[in-house]
Order: C-alpha cells, then structure tokens, then sequence
C-alpha cells in the first residue's frame, strides 16, 4: 500500500500523468469494450454525504463499464454520518468492503482526510465549494479530444466567475499549458476572484476582463458558460437580476468561429438556449462523455491497472 | 528590580510584546520541558514601553523555534552556550503549522471531525499567507498572537 494514490486535487497529477491519463481515456472511448471486464471482481464505493446526481452516475456508470460493482450511498441520511461516524471511521470501515472510493461530501477538506486514513484510494467527487477535480479533469480531456491539444487557444469563461469552483479549478489547471489566452466574461458583481488574476499575472499568463459576451466572441476557440446559482447569493434580488445577463442564444452564436466550442459543466438552467443543442459546436453532453471516459480512466490509473489495457490497445493498433 | 541570573546554554526571547509571554510559553511546548524557564513579565523597555521576556535552560537543539516567526516577527532570539550569547537567530516562517490557529471556515471539516488537527501550510511567504491543509481557507492576519 506504500504506491496508494489519491485524487483530490487535479494538480496531483504532473502533467505528464495528466497526459498518460487522457490516453487511456481516449483509448476506452476508442476501444469501449475491450474494457469491459478490466475490473471484474473490483468494487467501487461511492460514499455521497450530498446528493449529486450526474457525478454519481458517473462514477458508478464508469465502473460498470470496467466490469466491476459499486456499493454506497446517496446521502450522508442513509450513511452512518447520522449517527455522528468520524470521516475517518467510516473510510477505514469502507477499505474492508472495496477496492477504491469516491467521495462527495458537503465539508471541504472531508475527502483528504478520508484519503490520509484510508487503505484504499479516494477520489474526491466534490467538497464543498473548494473541489471538484473529476470535472476539471473532464474538462481538460474534452478540449484535449477536440481541439488536438491542451494549449494555443483562446478561451472565454463566462458567467459566475467568482463563486465557480469549476471555473477556478479549470484556470488553475490551464496555467500549466502554454500558450492559453483567457477571457472572463462576467458582470462585475461576479467577476473572477483577485487571487485568480494575481496568480496569472505571475505566470505571465495572458487574459482581459469583459462585460458582454458579444465582444469577444469571434476571437473564442473555446467558451465555457456556467450557470449562476441561487445558493450563492445573499438575497434573491441579487439573483433575480443577475441570472439572465448572459444567455447564450442564437444571435451570439452567429458572431462565433466555426470552429468554436461551447462547454458547460451542467446542469445547465437557462444560461445556454436549447435552440444551440443541435449546433455543431455545442460540446456540452459529448462533455458528459468524456467525464465517463476520466473517471474509467482515473479508476484504472489510481488501482495500478493501466499499463496492461494500454499495451492491449497499442497492440490492437498493429 | 527583579534579578534573573544568566543561563548557560539556552535561549533568551527578548523584545515579545507584554503579556503575550504565556502564549508563546505554551505554543513552544515549555510545559513539557524538563527545565529551567524563566518568565519575566512587563519588564521595562526604551524601544517598548513594557516588554516580555523568556529564558529558557535547554538543549539549543533540542526547541524548534519557528512558530515564533508566525507569532511576532519582533521577537529577538538569543541562543546562548557557555552562558555568552552566540548567535542572534532570524526567524523564518514555518512550512507547516499544527495546533496554533484554527479554521474558521465553516464549511471545512475540521469543523466537524472529531479530534483532527488544526493544520496550516505556507502558502506565499512573501505574503506570510497560511492556508488550512483541509479547506485552503486564507489565514493571513498581522497580530497572530493575538489569535494564538
């Protein structure tokens, strides 16, 4: 147990192991069902403490798909947090029952300290408001898989840019590529948190601030549009005047390149018009693909099983 | 006027601001020392008005003296061998600090979890910003002592 990783942060892995990992994503999607019984005999634990649909599904979806089972539950009311169990306690219960776990818990900081008590590796599904590296990770691999590469483009995140975690989490991993021009596309009240620019400005990253999403729309290669959540705002004033200030319709759409794709991490409310589902260029659901290609991936990477599907898929490739 | 006698080998924390001695004596451990600690309260001081001071008869090796960074950069640390002092230490911010501030966050699970440390790491140290190893809540305010 001495090799036992953890996900807890997407900046855990280098970014050569990021790029090892994509690689088997892409080889899962590509060859889907020479992976179907890799983990046969395996059991994934997803421990939510906080419904989350999607991510869940995700979770167990991606290990179904490797052959293997999942246990677990689906809110911290039917697990043993009710009766007032330590975090610690219950992971060191879970690693007698599986090989590897995925963790969604309200408290930031729960799956890291599930990870220092565990025999078993923890994927951190979500911590409060402070992690979410599965979507991040998600995030790289589709603008990987689409655009060819992880650098060279001109990205415009726009929305809630000051209380996404998803966006602060994807900037941050974006800083270790080269040649990434960042556009914030937010209202004031909303604009990316200061720590953000200041750690950009000494990476000597390029980026510029704007208000409407008009203006900077023939220059995106990417746009990653976030949904403005209730639960952030103080009063619903705020968020009654404030949630529909970027909507993404068909109109905005006409100014864009060709080329340009649109993400979101979903759920999606009304930021995106359903009008752009069918455009070409709207990536968000191959998205969710790709979150189920990471997360197999990221499963196999974490119980040291990857080189053996890595070499069949380089093998079928002759 | 109060007379302490030198100390052989030790330290001498001069200049801690007056009435923070106490603090500092329980977040270096001097409780649990075997040894001779002096504690001298309100003692006059030209640059201070009243200062606090602490003498401590000890293994220079044997303290780890980092924290005092975290608590008061103004603090004067004489090492003292062969009752001279020898060495006048500059303090350097600690990498990690365990049990001296705690998370205020809310949402982070040191809130909550039973008997978990209370863990900050040096996050910029230009900045002298400390960040909660659990959450990375900010903890960056000037008169940490006043908070120990």
């Amino acid at each position: 147990m001495n090799n036992l990783r953890h996900m807890m942060n997407p900046l855990d892995f280098s970014v050569e192991e990021l790029e090892a990992l994509f690689d088997v994503a892409n080889d899962i999607e590509n060859n889907m069902a020479a992976y179907s019984h890799k983990c046969d005999g395996k059991i994934l634990a997803t421990c939510f403490y906080e419904p989350s649909t999607r991510t869940r599904l995700s979770f167990e979806t991606a290990m179904l798909r490797l052959g293997g089972k999942t246990l677990g539950f689906a809110d911290a009311g039917s697990s043993s947090a009710a009766k007032g169990e330590s975090v610690a306690d219950t992971i060191r219960v879970i690693s007698c029952f599986a090989d590897i776990c995925a963790m969604r818990h309200p408290k930031e900081g729960a799956p890291m300290v599930a990870a220092s008590n565990s025999l078993i590796p923890v994927i951190n599904a979500g911590d409060g408001g402070h992690q979410h590296p599965t979507q991040t990770l998600t995030d790289l691999l589709t603008i990987r898989s689409l655009y060819g590469k992880l650098g060279d483009f001109t990205i415009g995140l726009c929305g809630d840019l000051k209380f996404g975690r998803t966006v602060h989490s994807l900037i941050n991993a974006l800083t270790r590529y080269t040649g990434i021009h960042f556009i914030f596309i937010s209202p004031k009240e909303l604009k990316v948190p200061d720590y953000i620019t200041e750690m950009l400005d000494s990476k000597g990253l390029t980026y510029e601030e704007v208000i409407k999403l008009e203006d900077v729309m023939p220059r995106l290669d990417f746009l990653y549009m976030t949904r403005v959540q209730k639960e952030r705002f103080f009063n619903e004033e705020d968020y009654i005047r404030l949630k529909n200030f970027y909507i993404l319709d068909k109109a905005k759409m006409e100014l864009a390149k060709e080329k340009m794709f649109i993400l979101h991490p979903l759920p999606r409310v009304n930021e995106i018009s359903v009008e752009i589902d069918s455009d070409p260029r709207a990536a968000y659901f191959k998205q969710v693909q790709y979150g189920l290609y990471v997360r197999m991936a990221l499963i196999l990477t974490l119980l040291d099983m990857t080189d053996a599907h890595m070499n069949e898929g380089l093998l079928r490739e002759f | 006027m109060l007379n302490i006698g030198k100390i052989e080998e030790g330290f001498v924390l001069d200049h801690i601001q007056a009435g923070k001695s106490m603090q500092i004596y329980k977040h270096l451990g001097l409780d649990k020392l075997d040894s001779t600690v002096a504690i001298i309260k309100n003692a006059k001081s030209k640059a201070m008005g009243k200062k606090d001071i602490l003498k401590i008869e000890c293994d220079i090796e044997s303290l780890d003296l980092d924290i005092l960074a975290y608590i008061d950069h103004n603090i004067t640390v004489n090492v003292i061998k062969d009752g001279e002092i020898i060495e006048k230490r500059s303090l350097v911010l600690p990498k990690q600090i365990t049990g001296v501030i705690k998370c205020h966050n809310p949402r982070c699970i040191s809130s909550i979890e039973q008997e978990l440390p209370q863990i900050f790491y040096l996050a910029d140290e230009k900045k002298e910003i400390y960040r909660c190893k659990y959450c990375d809540e900010k903890y960056s305010d000037g008169d940490a002592a006043a908070k120990v």
